[in-house]
C-alpha cells in the first residue's frame, strides 16, 4: 500500500455563507465518503477541514504576510491522508471525495524514512 | 552469416520485437530505465552472437532471455540498482503467463503484486536459459501492460505520446524530438519526468479492468491516432508526410488489434488509419503540392489497404452503437469506395457525420459535417453552420475553419470574402505544402474579377 494525500480545493465563497443545513449536508457527504473508502479497500489515515484562507498567514524567507501562499479562485480547504494500492486505486477513491465547489488533487506521499 | 544479413535481422527484430522484449524485461527489473538499458544491451549483443551462432528461430525470445539475464545479473551485482519504488506488477490476466516455465514465471501469478523482493526471487532463471534453449521459453506477452502504462491518464498527453514512442516503439529520444520539432533535451526531460511519475505516483503496470477499460482504451487509441495525424500532416516543415511516424502508428494499431481482437474501436482505428493512408501516394503531386480529395488520382490509391480497411470497418460497425473511430473509418471507407468525387454518396456521408457528432460532440466534427452538408444542401447551408461554429469560438485558431469557409465562398463566387478567409487560413498554417495550396487559391480568387 502507498500513502496519498487528497487535497480538496474549493471555492471558499460556497462555504462562507453556508446555512446550517448546507453544512450538515457537506458533513454527511464526508461521512459517506469515509465509509466508501473502506468499501473500496482503502484506508483513511487522517485528514481535516481547514479554516478559510482569511485565517491564513504565509511566510517567505523572513517576510510574514497575511493571506494564503497562492491566491487562487479555488483554495485548499481540507485534506485526507489515505492508503491505497496504486494510483488507479487512489484515483478511484479520490473521485468519491466530496468537493462540490471545486475538485481534488491526489499526491503520493514522499517516503522520507530512508529505508 | 554475413554481417549485412545479421544487421538486417537485428534491425527487423528492433522494429518488430522491441515492445515485447521491453515489456517482458520490465516485469523482471521492475524498473523501466534498467529494463531499457538491458534491452539495448541485448540488441547490441545480438549483432555479435547471431553472426557467430546464426539468427535464432525466435529473435524476440532470444532477445528477451538475454535482456532478462542481464537484468538479473545487474540486480544481483548491485541491489541498490533496484529503484526504491519498483514498478507495480499485478497478477496476470488468465490469458497470459499460464504455465510458463523459465523466466516468464518470475513475477507471474506466484510472484503476485506484492512490493519488493519477488522480482529477484532467488530462483536463478538466468542459468537455465543459456543458448538455443532460450527460444523455447514461453514468455507472457506484456505489451498491453506497457501500452496502457505509457498512456495512463495521469500523464500529460504529450508525455503519453513520447513514452509510447520511446518504450513501445523503441525510438530514440533524438528521433522523437525530431518528430515533434522540439529540442532533444526538452524531449529527454519530458520522458524522464513521465517515467518518474510512473514510479513515484505508483502507476500500476497492468491492463485496466473492465470498468475502466473503455476510457483507458480511448486514451491509448487517441495517442496512436495523434501519432498518425502528426506524421500524416507534419505540423511544420517541408515534407507533407512523415512516413516513419505514420508507419509506427499503423504498426501500433495492428499490434493492439492483435492483442485485443474483441475491441471494436481498436479495429475501427486500424481501419481508419489504413483507409486514410491508402490515399498517401495521391495526396500531393510530383512537385509536392497538396491535392484535395476531388483532385486526387484515385488510381493511385492503395487498393489492398482499402480492402483491408473496409473489411475491418464492417466488423467494427457490427454489434451495437459504434464508437468514434469506427464511424470515422466508415466515413473514410465511403470515400475510398466512391469511383469519383462527384459519385460519392454524400447523403450517406452526412448521416454518418451526424452519428459521429453524437458519439463525439467535437467542433471539428461539426466543421467536417458542414463541409459535407455543402455537397448535399449547397454552400449557403454549410456557411450558416460554419458561422455558428465561429460564434462558438472553440475553433478559434483552427486553420481548417477559415480554409473550409474560403472554399465555400469561392464556390459561391464571393471572391472578396473568399480572399479574406484564405488569408486568415494562411496566417494559421505552418506546413509549407498546405501554405502553397492556400496561396495558390488566394491568387486565383484575387486575380479573377467579382
Amino acid at each position: 500500500m502507498t500513502q496519498y494525500v487528497i487535497l480538496i480545493y474549493e471555492n471558499e465563497a460556497s462555504y462562507a455563507d453556508a446555512s446550517p443545513d448546507a453544512w450538515q449536508t457537506a458533513m454527511e457527504a464526508h461521512g459517506r465518503f469515509a465509509g466508501q473508502v473502506g468499501e473500496l479497500g482503502g484506508k483513511i489515515l487522517g485528514g481535516d477541514a481547514l479554516q478559510s484562507t482569511a485565517t491564513a498567514t504565509s511566510i517567505r524567507g523572513d517576510v510574514v504576510t497575511d493571506g494564503p501562499f497562492a491566491e487562487t479562485k479555488e483554495a485548499l480547504g481540507g485534506f485526507y491522508l489515505i492508503e491505497a494500492r496504486d494510483l488507479d486505486h487512489a484515483l478511484a477513491i479520490a473521485k468519491l471525495c466530496p468537493a462540490p465547489g471545486g475538485g481534488v488533487e491526489v499526491r503520493p506521499v514522499l517516503d522520507t524514512s530512508g529505508g | 552469416m554475413t554481417d549485412d544479413a545479421v544487421s538486417a535481422a537485428v534491425a527487423d527484430a528492433h522494429r518488430r520485437e522491441w515492445a515485447f522484449v521491453l515489456a517482458a524485461t520490465a516485469r523482471v527489473t521492475r524498473d523501466i530505465d534498467l529494463a531499457e538499458e538491458c534491452v539495448q544491451d541485448a540488441y547490441v549483443a545480438a549483432l555479435d552472437a547471431w553472426s557467430r551462432q546464426g539468427i535464432p528461430r525466435s529473435p524476440g525470445a532470444w532477445l528477451t532471455t538475454t535482456a532478462r539475464r542481464r537484468a538479473l545479473d545487474a540486480l544481483r551485482r548491485d541491489r541498490t540498482l533496484r529503484s526504491k519504488l519498483p514498478l507495480l506488477i499485478e497478477p496476470d490476466l488468465p490469458s497470459a503467463g499460464s504455465g510458463a516455465d523459465g523466466p516468464g514465471d518470475l513475477a507471474g501469478p506466484g510472484g503476485g503484486p506484492g512490493l519488493g523482493g519477488t522480482a529477484l526471487g532467488g530462483t536463478g532463471p538466468g542459468g537455465s536459459t543459456a543458448g538455443g534453449q532460450a527460444e523455447d521459453d514461453v514468455i507472457p506477452d506484456d505489451r498491453l501492460r506497457l501500452v496502457f502504462t505509457c498512456c495512463h491518464p495521469a500523464l500529460a498527453r504529450e508525455a503519453q505520446v513520447a513514452l509510447t514512442l520511446r518504450l513501445v516503439c523503441g525510438l530514440t529520444t533524438a528521433e522523437i524530438a525530431q518528430a515533434f520539432l522540439v529540442s532533444e533535451p526538452t524531449m529527454a526531460a519530458r520522458v524522464t519526468r513521465a517515467k518518474k511519475k510512473i514510479s513515484a505516483a505508483r502507476i500500476a503496470y497492468r491492463v485496466p479492468g473492465a470498468a475502466e477499460l473503455p476510457d483507458r482504451l480511448d486514451a491509448v487509441l487517441t495517442v496512436v491516432h495523434l501519432l498518425y495525424t502528426t506524421g500524416h500532416t507534419a505540423p511544420a516543415g517541408d515534407s507533407l508526410v512523415r512516413a516513419d511516424l505514420v508507419d509506427r502508428a499503423i504498426g501500433l494499431a495492428r499490434m493492439i488489434a492483435t492483442l485485443m481482437p474483441d475491441e471494436r474501436e481498436v479495429r475501427g482505428l486500424l481501419a481508419l488509419l489504413l483507409l486514410t493512408d491508402a490515399r498517401r501516394a495521391a495526396r500531393a503531386d510530383a512537385a509536392g503540392r497538396l491535392l484535395l480529395l476531388e483532385e486526387q488520382d484515385r488510381s493511385c490509391w492503395d487498393r489492398a489497404a482499402i480492402e483491408e480497411g473496409t473489411a475491418l470497418v464492417t466488423g467494427a460497425l457490427r454489434g451495437g452503437r459504434p464508437g468514434r473511430f469506427a464511424l470515422q473509418a466508415a466515413i473514410a471507407a465511403l470515400h475510398a469506395e466512391a469511383p469519383s468525387y462527384r459519385q460519392t454518396d454524400w447523403p450517406q456521408l452526412l448521416q454518418l457525420y451526424g452519428e459521429l457528432l453524437r458519439a463525439w460532440p467535437s467542433p471539428v466534427v461539426a466543421l467536417n459535417r458542414a463541409v459535407v452538408r455543402a455537397m448535399v444542401d449547397g454552400p449557403e447551408a454549410a456557411l450558416a453552420e460554419i458561422a455558428g461554429l465561429e460564434l462558438d469560438g472553440r475553433l478559434a485558431g483552427y486553420r481548417y475553419l477559415p480554409a473550409a469557409k474560403a472554399d465555400l465562398l469561392r464556390r459561391l463566387g464571393r471572391r472578396g470574402e473568399a480572399a479574406q478567409a484564405y488569408q486568415a487560413a494562411l496566417n494559421l498554417t505552418d506546413n509549407s505544402a498546405e501554405r502553397d495550396f492556400l496561396a495558390r487559391r488566394l491568387a486565383e480568387v484575387a486575380a479573377a474579377p467579382e
